[in-house]
């Protein structure tokens, strides 16, 4: 009862200021026996209204002492694990604490990690106005102040360089043809991305309208003086093809040149040997194809990666194939076929049928049934009464 | 009919340019149809038909080659026999067109070569579902035709052993099963075939069927048939009749207009030892030994008669509890059909080889089957490789719907 009341009086106090609290404290200590009348509030006050909070602010001081502590916590990580700790990098914390904490946890996310304070904090604005409550940014009352200085800046450097521009043509020098920006492979940075970068929300509307300043920016000849600006805001495309390992190209006693591989579709395993033989044999299970795959659509989906090469009736095929149903090892061996020709075909030919989908294993794989329902999908009957 | 052919092995050179006219005046008429390749030649002889279409001449020359049946042939010959893919092909092309192949020539040119006062030899063919047994069968049986033998052609035997409606016990023998209506069709296709043999060949024996009906001596086949047809209770007895008649009367005299040649062919003869799928009254499976039709066929297996030729086929397709990869002999005929079988001839039919499936593609190109433009291409031919594995069904099946 005394606590009860106690609390919800500290609770007032912390609202309009600390001020009272160490009072409240003694108060209670010194006449326990005496009831507090207990002023009428309503539990509202003393829960948290945790939507007008927002999102919790982190001060700068709370941030410095987590990388401090961060960094401290990383050198007792290297002695624990016996390593060098002037040389112990994010990738050996995450080893280590994968060893230390062992999590049967399915979601990544919710596994223990060790990271920079940085990464872990979302980034957040700093007190935008003085203690007089003076803004420091000019643009403070527009509402997304770094938004529109960005844009600000575009213009800046858009008339900067009209004028280079007149300055050169004034001078006679002026040329069209000068070194342009390598813009391929680099794409402009997206939406969410941007928002990281300005650290606030920017509408669809907003972004297009950067999107086009910088076009406008790029339009111009002698738009290379801004380049290192410019490149700020692309990001760099990886090339995909490279990704794929290519399998060995082995040789037969014979001399004939034969690639293994393998293919996966929804349980279904398969195994595939590509000889380059010249005949179009295909066994299957130590079967014939025609046997094994009665269904038209089974066979056209082994074909497809040996049409697509042009190399239908070169290769002599054997493979192995074995769990889940027809379908799925069909998807299986086909797979695995086109995996075998990585080594007989050329680079072009990889990206074209990268592109194609030969390439890419089918993530689908058979949905968990939940409970409460009939199957994955499917509920049960619905009784309204 | 006769005429034609005796006058054929007289001077052969004129009546087979009589022919080329007149499969030339055919031709054009067919060629009306079909719009862009065939109606530029000047010869009628395209890389895939040959010109010869008597398969008494049919050699290793035509392997490959397309021959087309006669239609009058066709509708004496085989009221029932073709297969009905290929009865429904024929219908849409207008003509009846065999490819000569290997496993054919080898069946023929044992015909024209055995020796018909010994008993018959027994000629299996056997190999994958969709080969081409049943065609070779009716290739050779054409043949034998020509030769004007006597044909009896059992067309599928599977039919006999499931699916039967109506099941009777046997009005001669307690422990047999008639089965009245398939019985009598066979015989009305009989009739049709062998007409002009019916009135020649005569009864041995005395037949009775009810107290009321019987068959005298001496009176000529024709005369057993209509009772069969007629009368569809004791229609399986008088196959079993006819067939034990033709028997006897097969290879017996040698001179005279008694003569004749038997050619029995059986396609799908591994339902003869199978199992069957039919049920008697008390729900227990039949055998096929309880079955008169079967009972009588397998008399006429054994090669204790002379002066003919048994030509059979297997087939998985229509067979009763055999696994689907089952095409060699002892597989499907089991330990007592091989048993009853053996000695045998086996004649082995495998899919088209590179100058047959060229030959089968030109066929559909010439007929404007294949009407997807992609499918006229080197491109397209190699997918219609790929997919069909040279195996003639299937390729059938693909180009039904390019």
């Amino acid at each position: 009862m005394a606590a009860s009341s106690c609390r919800g009086v500290r609770s007032i106090l912390w609202k309009y200021g600390s001020c009272g609290k160490n009072l409240c404290v003694s108060r209670s200590k010194t006449i326990p026996q005496l009831p507090v009348r207990q002023i009428c509030v309503s539990s509202s006050l003393w829960k948290k209204n945790l939507a007008a909070a927002g999102p919790q602010k982190f001060t700068q001081e709370f941030i410095d002492k987590q990388v401090e502590e961060f960094e401290v916590g990383k050198r007792h990580l290297a002695n624990m694990m016996g390593e060098d700790p002037e040389t112990f990098t994010q990738e050996d914390i995450d080893r280590s604490i994968a060893y230390l904490f062992p999590s049967g946890l399915f979601e990544k996310r919710a596994r223990p990690v060790m990271k920079h304070p940085e990464e872990i904090f979302p980034k957040q604005t700093a007190i935008q106005w003085d203690a007089v409550g003076r803004p420091f940014h000019f643009l403070f009352y527009t509402g997304k102040q770094s938004y529109y200085s960005l844009l600000h800046d575009v213009y800046e450097k858009i008339l900067a360089i009209e004028r280079h521009q007149d300055k050169m043509r004034s001078k006679g020098l002026f040329t069209s043809d000068t070194k342009q920006i390598v813009l391929t492979g680099s794409r402009w940075l997206l939406k969410e991305e941007m928002e990281e970068y300005l650290v606030e929300n920017v509408s669809d509307q907003d972004f297009m309208r950067f999107v086009q300043l910088m076009e406008k920016l790029l339009s111009m000849p002698y738009c290379s003086l801004e380049e290192e600006f410019i490149l700020k805001f692309r990001k760099q495309l990886e090339v995909q093809s490279s990704k794929h390992e290519i399998p060995a190209l082995q040789y037969d006693p014979q001399g004939v040149a034969f690639s293994v591989a393998e293919g996966r579709r929804k349980t279904a395993k398969a195994t595939i040997t590509l000889r380059d033989s010249g005949s179009g044999n295909f066994t299957i299970n130590g079967r014939n194809y025609l046997h094994y795959f009665p269904l038209l659509q089974d066979r056209e989906q082994l074909m497809f990666p040996l049409h697509f090469v042009g190399m239908l009736s070169r290769f002599d095929l054997e493979g192995s194939v074995e769990g889940s149903g027809h379908s799925a090892q069909a998807g299986a061996l086909r797979l695995a076929i086109s995996r075998a020709l990585l080594s007989f075909v050329s680079e072009g030919e990889v990206e074209k049928m990268r592109q194609a989908g030969l390439l890419t294993a089918d993530p689908r794989i058979k949905e968990r049934k939940k409970p409460g329902q009939e199957g994955a999908r499917k509920k049960f009957t619905w009784k309204k009464r | 009919m006769n005429l034609h052919k005796l006058s054929s092995r007289l001077c052969p050179t004129v009546t087979q340019k009589f022919r080329h006219l007149h499969i030339q005046s055919s031709g054009q008429q067919l060629e009306s149809v079909a719009v862009e390749t065939a109606s530029a030649e000047p010869n009628p002889l395209s890389v895939f038909r040959t010109s010869e279409q008597d398969p008494a001449y049919h050699s290793e020359r035509q392997s490959g080659q397309y021959y087309t049946f006669p239609p009058a042939h066709i509708q004496k010959l085989f009221p029932h026999g073709l297969p009905p893919r290929f009865q429904l092909q024929i219908k849409t092309f207008n003509e009846g067109c065999v490819m000569v192949r290997p496993p054919a020539l080898e069946l023929i040119s044992y015909l024209k070569r055995a020796d018909y006062s010994k008993p018959p030899l027994r000629y299996v063919l056997y190999g994958d579902t969709g080969t081409g047994k049943t065609l070779s069968l009716c290739h050779a049986l054409h043949y034998c035709y020509t030769q004007g033998w006597l044909i009896v052609h059992i067309p599928d035997a599977h039919l006999w052993v499931k699916n039967c409606k109506e099941l009777l016990p046997s009005s001669s023998r307690p422990s047999r099963f008639d089965q009245p209506i398939q019985a009598s069709h066979w015989l009305k296709n009989f009739k049709i075939t062998n007409e002009h043999f019916l009135s020649k060949i005569k009864t041995t024996q005395r037949y009775v069927w009810t107290k009321r009906e019987s068959t005298e001596m001496g009176q000529p086949l024709g005369e057993l048939v209509d009772q069969g047809v007629n009368r569809m209770k004791s229609s399986s007895d008088v196959v079993g009749a006819v067939l034990r008649e033709l028997r006897l009367q097969a290879g017996g005299i040698t001179e005279g207009e008694g003569a004749f040649k038997l050619a029995v062919a059986v396609d799908g003869v591994n339902a003869l030892w199978g199992k069957t799928s039919l049920k008697k009254e008390d729900r227990t499976l039949c055998e096929p030994e309880e079955l008169t039709l079967i009972h009588n066929l397998r008399k006429m297996m054994k090669n204790n008669w002379s002066g003919g030729a048994i030509l059979t086929a297997l087939s998985q397709t229509g067979s009763l509890f055999t696994p689907r990869s089952a095409y060699l002999p002892n597989e499907l005929l089991g330990e007592e059909g091989f048993d009853h079988m053996e000695p045998f001839v086996p004649v082995s039919v495998s899919n088209y080889d590179e100058k047959e499936f060229e030959s089968c593609y030109l066929y559909y190109l010439d007929r404007n089957w294949l009407q997807h433009p992609h499918s006229r291409s080197e491109e397209g031919k190699k997918e219609l490789i790929f997919l069909s594995n040279k195996n003639p069904s299937i390729l059938e099946r693909l180009c039904a719907f390019l």
